[in-house]
């Protein structure tokens, strides 16, 4: 068969019809095999990495052998555990993570309510902006002399610069993943008649959420490091001290192991909280809804 | 050809002399000049025309998100001052509806949100509409897990199960593949069929206008204004020479001047 195009002659192919088969062709799903499914794991991936730096750790306390300057793994994890166990480090941490969760809570409220304000007006938007521009780059540290004059040398010192390590952090956040909300989500909170607070509930933070949590743990990671620096530079406060003021006292007494335990403590309680508190949270909301990966 | 709005029936929607303007940071546009036009109630209304003609503005207007520098929209009677859940929008986007929510829970929020429904109730008017687009089966499901259409049917059923004066769509089927975009099509008109909601339905071909609608508005680009108000053919004379002579005749006055 053939038909002519522009003078040329051209083949015209036969059609083809078939039945897709219905069986026939294996497995279409089957499982991964288990080296892989452990590899899947994210706590195993993550616990093989801390031991090997642990392992080097060791190898180069050992080589070094000078546990005045650098104690071995071992060692540290000795002091850590006779720490642990008569008391010592307990308390610290509690007394350190007492006062870290007031700074923290009174940190988040003020710039919850630093956003709301920035959401709702465009004065506001230029409030935060402003104030945001000016307190965000200021340590926290910086802040310390001035701090010490207006509440005394006592934990409100300290509360107070935690609630500026915070407060920036969290708020910039925020309002960054307020601003970047999908104009149609907030056109369908709007047609469902809700305004306001009512949207900012039940659209703005929600659909903010990624952002949120982001700020949350920025907020986090930079209120445990202000919170030990302060106590190092502070001392004790209200008769006792915590973690950092452990580590201070222990570097003065050349306990170079017990300086390292308190250091490792500090790293545990920053892991404890980055892997179980706000990877669950993240499991639970952002991950479930499909926000993020 | 039938007339499509009964004489006895006041007009449920009125756009009377509707200029809008939206500004850019360096110019005012104005999208739409004086545009008029009456939608009653049970019409598929549809708003035609090629991009620039505002259609998509003056939906957005008729939902209470722009107001006119000229002119007003009634609803029933009272002017369109701000949005609210008696026009229930169903937009383009596939990011309508809420990811936090499940598809159950995102048809009940939008009942329980507006006040009007609660509880039991809410739960059970959105499992019907859901079983109404034919999505039982994914009641449960957080939208990232549903395809584009899915998506859209959900939106369908929330704008539904609200039961609006008005359900107004925004070029709902413009970001489906068109295999998709046709079952769509049909599965709208098997809901109109049962429970005959008035809709106001943007978009820019011609086909689907024809498809969709009992009445088409044509509007001109450039600032929109209306070129004709003509009666679509019954779903019967779809695929004859009836479709093919209305889709002619509406290409002609968009495209030849």
């Amino acid at each position: 068969m053939s038909i002519t195009v522009n003078d040329a002659p051209r083949v015209l192919r036969p059609e083809i019809i078939r039945e897709p088969a219905t069986s026939g062709f294996g497995a279409v799903q089957k499982p991964i095999s288990a080296w892989e499914s452990v590899y899947r794991l994210g706590f195993l991936r993550k616990a093989f990495i801390l031991i090997v730096l642990a392992v080097i750790w060791e190898v180069y306390g050992r080589w070094l052998d000078n546990p005045l300057l650098f104690p071995p793994f071992s060692e540290t994890a000795a002091a850590l555990v006779t720490n642990l166990l008569n008391g010592v480090i307990p308390e610290r941490a509690m007394v350190s993570l007492r006062t870290l969760a007031i700074g923290y809570v009174i940190g988040v409220t003020l710039a919850s309510i630093l956003t709301v304000v920035a959401i709702g007006s465009r004065i506001g938007t230029d409030l935060l902006e402003t104030l945001t521009a000016m307190f965000n780059p200021l340590p926290a540290i910086a802040l310390l002399p001035l701090a010490l004059i207006w509440f005394g040398l006592g934990s409100g010192s300290v509360i107070f610069v935690l609630v500026h390590s915070v407060l920036w952090a969290i708020a910039l956040n925020t309002h960054a993943g307020f601003r970047s909300v999908s104009n149609t989500l907030k056109m369908v909170g709007l047609n469902y008649g809700l305004r306001n607070i009512r949207l900012v509930r039940h659209i703005l933070i929600p659909a903010a959420f990624p952002s949120i949590v982001t700020g949350l743990k920025v907020g986090w990671a930079f209120a445990w490091r202000t919170l030990i620096a302060a106590e190092l530079v502070f001392g004790v406060s209200s008769g006792s001290g915590g973690l950092g003021w452990f580590i201070f006292e222990n570097r003065n007494q050349l306990e170079t192991a017990n300086v390292f335990a308190g250091l490792f403590f500090v790293i545990l309680i920053g892991l404890f909280v980055e892997n179980v508190i706000f990877a669950n949270i993240e499991k639970r909301t952002i991950r479930r809804w499909g926000m993020q990966h | 050809m039938v007339q499509a709005s009964p004489g006895a029936d006041a007009p449920l929607l009125q756009v009377q002399g509707v200029t809008l303007q939206y500004k850019t940071s360096e110019y005012v546009v104005t999208a739409t000049h004086r545009v008029d036009f009456d939608v009653y109630p049970s019409e598929r209304y549809v708003l035609l025309g090629p991009s620039g003609c505002g259609k998509s503005t003056l939906l957005k207007a008729i939902g209470g998100y722009l107001t006119p520098s000229e002119g007003t929209i009634r609803l029933k009677g009272r002017e369109v001052r701000e949005p609210g859940p008696d026009r229930m929008m169903v937009f383009q986007e596939l990011d309508q509806l809420l990811p936090w929510k499940t598809v159950q829970e995102n048809v009940a929020f939008a009942l329980t949100a507006s006040g009007k429904a609660s509880g039991a109730e809410a739960r059970d008017r959105a499992g019907h509409y859901i079983e109404k687009v034919g999505l039982a089966k994914f009641a449960d499901s957080h939208p990232h897990m549903l395809s584009g259409g899915m998506k859209q049917r959900v939106a369908i059923a929330r704008g539904m199960a609200m039961e609006p004066d008005v359900l107004l769509m925004d070029e709902p089927y413009a970001a489906l593949d068109a295999l998709t975009r046709r079952r769509m099509q049909e599965e709208l008109l098997q809901l109109w069929e049962d429970t005959r909601f008035t809709v106001l339905f943007v978009t820019h071909s011609i086909e689907e206008a024809i498809r969709i609608g009992t009445r088409i508005l044509l509007l001109s680009p450039h600032p929109g204004q209306v070129k004709a108000e003509l009666n679509s053919i019954p779903p019967e004379a779809l695929g004859t020479a009836a479709q093919v002579e209305l889709e002619t005749r509406i290409n002609d006055m968009l495209f030849v001047h």
